[in-house]
């Protein structure tokens, strides 16, 4: 018996299935993203409350210097980041692709990854702080100790540490999707062995490149934690901006517009990646 | 070559071990500051231990977990059933809507839920910021995650054991509770598993979700950290460091299962 579903049983089901998860999406996403959007052109009132007038007042205060320089230090330290995480993550996934436990290393890849974010950041000021193990270490050498918390590179080591991973995994995938033969066959064709990997196995990477640096440039770009704890006042990003607004500023107008600006970094860089990649490779992301 | 890899991918190990390894050997440190190690104790375990606070802490960092694993594995699988199996107007949109909690910085995220509660309070007297808020908040980011995960398990299914189902006269509840669901199992598992720590891990949109008297685990160790280092977080972060390696062998092991 193939009874095929009445128009009205498959609404029914439609609305089962989908109806909550899509209410939920709009009560919690898209209705607070139009809160946003309208609080960044509302002013602080005298309690710190949010209140008229409305105007373009916030978005013309991000022109101001200080306000340049996060922008510029949070650029900076998603460059920085993506930069080193290619350096160190990208041989790591031709390295795991090769070996026969893969597996394993793969989950210690990740554990660290899974312990506690906040516990990952402690971490380095522990490492690096002025009795910690790298002064402890370079003062046995005769050097030091130096100052490297609260600093740039500590926020940029941090940095680097927590959203390695993200890197790692896409590439890694490109990698174990390598077709070798391309390769031999530029060897057969007189190729050298650095042109040979330029040419015929470089580019079979690129996926897994471009989302590696997507997902690390959005997260280190944006995150205000790294920067208050291993950063210590000196590091100001804009995600710091956008805390203090909200935290003892109490300037949330401002605070909004922050934030509508950090997302429009965000969204350009979905955008010149799905330019690169196509729009699956959106799908491919996550 | 190879060697030269190989020895790359011990000093990234190394590189990723190194931090960790200091403060779980830190937890067991007599001395209260420096790096040299003065003695094993654990008086900073016994120190948390006996800490009433910090049991409070680690219940409602439960709670949130729970209650929002629960929920939102429940929410996210049925909306990635519909959207595998049904097509219908707007279809589009949504799913570009549940790629919005994935790729948005989370203190942004965090801003816009604390300007819903607080836009929603002014007009509708609720919600107080509490642990309420800080599930709901958790929700929002789990569901879409456990909807993603567990649509990628659904696509792989084949259409023809529904279909063979339904020739044998089942119904369409019947066919979800005794084919659908059980195929897609490890999908579910994955997602449920993946939102659970994702809830555990989060700090920052709890950060600015959280009323007084909800207070998480990450919570306490950022207020903790910001007065300086403290051994007693580093018992604390070791025990949080071996529960997040059992919860990740066991979601290895599931994972593993594969049809």
């Amino acid at each position: 018996m193939n009874e095929a579903a009445t128009p009205l049983q498959r609404l029914f089901r439609i609305l089962v299935t989908v109806g909550p998860g899509a209410l939920w999406l709009f009560l919690f996403v898209l209705l607070p993203t139009f809160l946003v959007l309208l609080a960044s052109f509302m002013s602080r009132g005298p309690y710190g409350e949010l209140s008229g007038p409305l105007g373009f007042h916030n978005y013309l205060r991000l022109l101001e210097a200080p306000y340049l320089k996060a922008f510029a230090q949070s650029l900076l330290l998603g460059a920085l980041t993506t930069l080193l995480a290619a350096l160190l993550g990208y041989p790591l996934a031709f390295y795991l692709a090769g070996h026969p436990r893969r597996d394993l290393l793969l989950l210690l890849l990740l554990l660290p990854f899974f312990t506690n974010f906040l516990i990952r950041v402690y971490a380095w000021l522990v490492l690096l702080q002025r009795e910690g193990l790298v002064n402890a270490f370079l003062q046995a050498f005769g050097l030091g100790p130096l100052s490297l918390y609260p600093s740039f590179l500590a926020v940029l080591l941090a940095s680097l540490y927590t959203f390695l991973p993200f890197f790692v995994l896409p590439v890694y995938a490109s990698v174990e999707r390598i077709d070798w033969q391309l390769l031999e066959a530029a060897y057969d064709l007189g190729a050298r062995p650095f042109r040979a990997f330029l040419h015929a196995v470089f580019p079979q990477t690129y996926p897994g490149l471009f989302a590696g640096s997507v997902l690390v440039f959005i997260p280190a770009m944006g995150t205000f934690v790294v920067a208050d704890l291993l950063g210590a006042g000196r590091v100001v990003l804009i995600g710091n901006l956008i805390q203090q607004q909200f935290g003892l500023t109490r300037d949330w107008a401002f605070g909004a517009a922050l934030s509508v600006f950090l997302m429009g970094f965000v969204l350009l860089s979905l955008y010149f990646y799905a330019r690169l990649q196509g729009e699956r490779g959106l799908e491919d992301l996550v | 070559m190879r060697r030269l890899l190989s020895f790359h991918a011990l000093l990234v190990y190394l590189f990723l071990y190194l931090p960790i390894l200091v403060i779980v050997a830190l937890s067991f440190n007599e001395s209260r500051r420096g790096v040299h190690f003065t003695g094993f104790t654990l008086k900073w375990y016994q120190g948390l231990f006996q800490d009433p606070r910090v049991l409070e802490y680690f219940l409602n960092t439960l709670t949130v977990a729970l209650v929002s694993t629960l929920v939102s594995t429940v929410l996210g699988t049925l909306l990635a059933l519909g959207l595998v199996r049904y097509r219908f107007p707007g279809k589009g949109f949504l799913r570009y809507l549940l790629y919005v909690p994935v790729v948005v910085p989370d203190v942004v995220m965090g801003i816009s839920l604390l300007l819903l509660f607080a836009f929603s309070r002014e007009l509708l007297g609720f919600p107080r910021l509490s642990l309420l808020t800080v599930i709901l908040g958790h929700i929002t980011f789990q569901m879409a995650f456990v909807t993603l995960v567990v649509r990628s398990r659904l696509l792989l299914l084949d259409p023809a054991l529904e279909e063979a189902a339904r020739d044998l006269g089942a119904r369409g509840f019947q066919t979800f509770l005794y084919v659908t669901l059980p195929l897609a199992w490890p999908g579910v598992a994955a997602g449920a598993l993946l939102a659970l720590t994702l809830s555990l891990d989060d700090f920052v949109v709890t950060f600015f979700t959280a009323g007084p008297g909800a207070t998480t685990l990450p919570l306490y160790i950022y207020s903790s950290v910001k007065l300086g280092v403290s051994p007693k977080v580093h018992a604390l972060s070791t025990l949080i460091i071996g529960l997040s390696a059992f919860f990740l062998a066991l979601g290895y092991a599931l994972t593993r299962r594969k049809v």
